[in-house]
């Protein structure tokens, strides 16, 4: 299939350079050119207008749950790769609390593997730190490396390594290997039943606090040892501002941490608790205005290094009624580039190579997906995003996601995704379909 | 300002207080004895939806409805279809269907209350009779009738002391907010384990509260006393060391009743530990108001009852 995006605003390190053509065969860039010097004819490629639109390296998400296998009421496979193609990504890791947990193998294989038969972006499966998350002894770490599915990123998301034994041999261990720890600093004796962010308002509302020490103490041990060991340490989804500073002393000290944030942390105050709705319940909470603007700061000023969703499916059941009887967990990969783009443009204007960075070339980086966020240029892959300047109010009606838990239902972002390109082949394109084309249908 | 739901104390401003225990006086029988009976809730339903077992809101809120003539359904969670995993929802709705003007509900969950009010499940009137660790409106309003009834309507020159477990109190949370709107000076009085965040020896973020971590240097300035029951499974938590240590610290006892002002008066919301956080007699002395507020609870709900079952 031949490809040629026209008139697009192209994305490079330096700026945004207006009116190229981008030619993309066999799954690869093959040229780039002004598109008043494009001779091409059109008649054997599949035009995708650009006009109006900047072309970027494809989204990559380090923290996506897509709860196939054990949960497929709320999310399978498949339905998490359409709501990650109609969110602009390309690349997305799979975290290890399903049910069998990705502990072994086997799990991480049939990940793999289903995901290469949906084929509409990469899926890297997280492994297990622990068996079955418990804390207790670690997983078959080197058989999943070697695995097919190549496992890179571990993790006890959902759960965090609390114990200070185990998570030094983890850490140690994991390093053998060539891969790393995201860690889910969440210190449990200090979140026993905790509901929201730990505050003057979870205490008049009555719903148990969820302090930031909670978070923080984790941060701080995990540093601590990631600086004896000298193995990198990459924190998941961090949502205070002491975090944040632990973070920058880290690398300050010249330890290899990293750190991402969510969306719904940036984009949403402990406020929105007030109405009781389960919808806002997240692990870890909606924080303070204060922590909001310090996450901010950090993610612009390069002490975290990316956007990460938490994207974590839910079916209705489980997120109405009592807030304390709710789980935990939002949807995120179709309402992450909307979010971001709304909350960096309210902020000053979007610096686009800042974008890029931290929703693509830097998670990308991270965590070794060669094929993602790479430098667009005649040769590379094609692993491509189209972002739409639209205003838009975010609608449930829009969600390729098998559940609704979408906290930003109405909200009004600035950007859309136009268009998502994986591997040379245009998977998803706002305005529709074109099966003729064999392009895949949504 | 009509009332239609009554969730959280801090929705109410203090002309409608002052209507609600201006409304409660108006059923209270003269010549003593039973509150009046009136039939301003004829034809109306009054459900009771308790997923929480309670003896005296339950049958507070039964005896009020049944005075103002209503319908009432009683619905308690122990052995019916919620104990069967029925979710608030099914509930709800169950509820629709039968048809009740006012659900009063206690609930173990914070929230659940405006949660059932704002979900659109139902369309009758919710009474929040006490929810998780949130509020309990109807307690801080009896409580604040019967102080108005011994000091009057002048709350500003009133030393009022609450003490105990603060922290889990949803009915320290609901006379806070409701003191507080009527000017009165508020001490909490408690170890720090068990003051919520935002009030500590130096900080308080309502109007007229402050904290005491001592009873014995506040004690006798206080106007009222009002003690909090302590739950058992708090010592497990680390919140105190033991019943006695929390006793001997902030416990009512025959020691401490002498140093009460002469007129000052000893609240209770019940059901008391007797030996913790109150001795018995303190609990037995005429400082105590225990019982009248219970007759008040019927007087102040009645009065709840009736302005939202008879709003145009």
């Amino acid at each position: 299939m031949k490809l040629v995006i026209k008139n697009t605003q192209l994305f490079t390190e330096v700026n945004l350079s207006n009116n190229v053509d981008v030619l993309i065969e066999n799954g690869k860039i093959s040229q780039i050119m002004r598109s008043e010097n494009n001779a091409i004819s059109d008649q054997e490629l599949y035009v995708v207008d650009g006009a109006n639109q900047i072309l970027g390296p494809g989204l990559v998400d380090l923290h996506t749950h897509l709860r196939e296998p054990g949960r497929e009421d709320a999310e399978t496979i498949e339905t998490a790769m359409k709501a990650a193609i109609a969110g602009g990504y390309t690349a997305i890791s799979a975290m290890a609390n399903t049910n069998p947990v990705a502990d072994n193998a086997a799990v991480v294989e049939l990940v793999k593997t289903k995901a290469i038969q949906v084929g509409l972006c990469d899926v890297f499966p997280i492994g297990a730190v622990t068996k079955g998350l418990e804390g207790k002894e670690l997983a078959d770490i080197a058989g999943m490396v070697k695995s097919q599915a190549s496992v890179k990123i571990f993790s006890d998301d959902g759960k965090c390594v609390s114990n200070a034994r185990i998570m030094r041999r983890a850490m140690e261990y994991i390093d053998t290997f060539g891969g790393f720890i995201s860690q889910h600093a969440q210190e449990p004796e200090l979140t026993i039943n905790s509901q929201m962010n730990e505050s003057v308002l979870s205490h008049q509302l009555g719903l148990a606090g969820w302090p930031a020490v909670a978070e923080e103490a984790i941060i701080a041990r995990d540093i601590a040892l990631a600086k004896l060991l000298d193995v990198p340490i990459h924190f998941a989804h961090i949502s205070t501002a002491g975090s944040v500073q632990l973070v920058a002393q880290g690398k300050a000290n010249g330890v290899k941490v990293t750190a991402e944030v969510t969306p719904h942390h940036l984009y949403f105050s402990e406020q929105k608790c007030e109405s009781y709705d389960p919808i806002y319940k997240v692990n870890p909470p909606l924080r303070s205005i204060t922590d909001q603007a310090a996450l901010l700061e950090g993610l612009l000023s390069g002490v975290i290094d990316c956007v990460a969703t938490d994207h974590a499916p839910h079916p209705v059941e489980s997120k109405e009624g009592e807030f304390a009887k709710a789980a935990f967990g939002m949807l995120g990969l179709q309402s992450a580039l909307g979010a971001i783009t709304t909350v960096l443009e309210k902020n000053h204007k979007i610096d686009w190579k800042k974008l890029f960075e931290i929703m693509s070339i830097n998670p990308a980086k991270l965590a070794g997906y060669s094929q993602h966020g790479g430098e667009i240029d005649s040769g590379k892959p094609a692993n491509l995003v189209l972002i739409r300047k639209q205003a838009n109010d975010f609608s449930n009606s829009i969600l390729k996601s098998k559940s609704m838990n979408n906290p930003f239902n109405g909200e009004r972002f600035e950007y859309s995704i136009g268009a998502t390109i994986f591997q040379g082949k245009l998977v998803y394109q706002d305005t529709g379909f074109n099966e003729g084309l064999g392009l895949t249908k949504l | 300002m009509s009332l239609s739901n009554l969730l959280s104390i801090q929705d109410l401003d203090s002309k409608i207080i002052w209507q609600i225990l201006h409304t409660a006086d108006e059923f209270k029988n003269p010549n003593g004895g039973k509150p009046k009976k009136v039939a301003a809730l004829n034809g109306k339903t009054v459900i009771n939806l308790f997923f929480e077992d309670s003896t005296r809101t339950r049958i507070s809120f039964e005896t009020a409805a049944k005075n103002l003539g209503a319908d009432l359904i009683n619905f308690s969670a122990k052995g019916s279809s919620v104990s069967k995993g029925e979710s608030l929802k099914d509930t709800a709705q169950t509820l629709k269907a039968i048809g009740g003007d006012i659900v009063v509900m206690r609930h173990w969950a914070s929230g659940a209350a405006a949660r059932l009010a704002n979900a659109n499940w139902i369309d009758a009137s919710i009474v929040n009779a006490g929810d998780g660790t949130h509020e309990h409106p109807t307690q801080a309003l009896l409580d604040v009738y019967t102080i108005w009834k011994h000091f009057g309507d002048d709350f500003s020159k009133l030393k009022i002391g609450i003490v105990g477990d603060i922290l889990h109190s949803r009915v320290a949370r609901s006379n806070l907010l409701l003191l507080s709107k009527l000017g009165a000076q508020i001490y909490l009085i408690a170890p720090r384990t068990l003051l919520p965040m935002g009030f500590d020896k130096d900080h308080s973020t309502l109007p007229g509260v402050s904290v005491s971590y001592s009873l014995d240097a506040v004690l006798p300035e206080l106007d009222v006393i009002m003690e909090l029951r302590i739950q058992q499974e708090r010592m497990e938590g680390g919140f105190f060391p033991s019943a006695t240590e929390f006793s001997n610290l902030y416990g009512l006892r025959k020691e401490r009743l002498s140093k009460l002002k002469e007129n000052a008066i000893i609240l209770h919301p019940g059901p008391m530990n007797r030996g913790l956080e109150i001795d018995a007699t303190s609990a037995d002395s005429e400082k105590s108001k225990v019982l009248e507020q219970v007759q008040n609870g019927v007087l102040v709900r009645m009065a709840v009852l009736f302005l939202i079952g008879t709003k145009s």
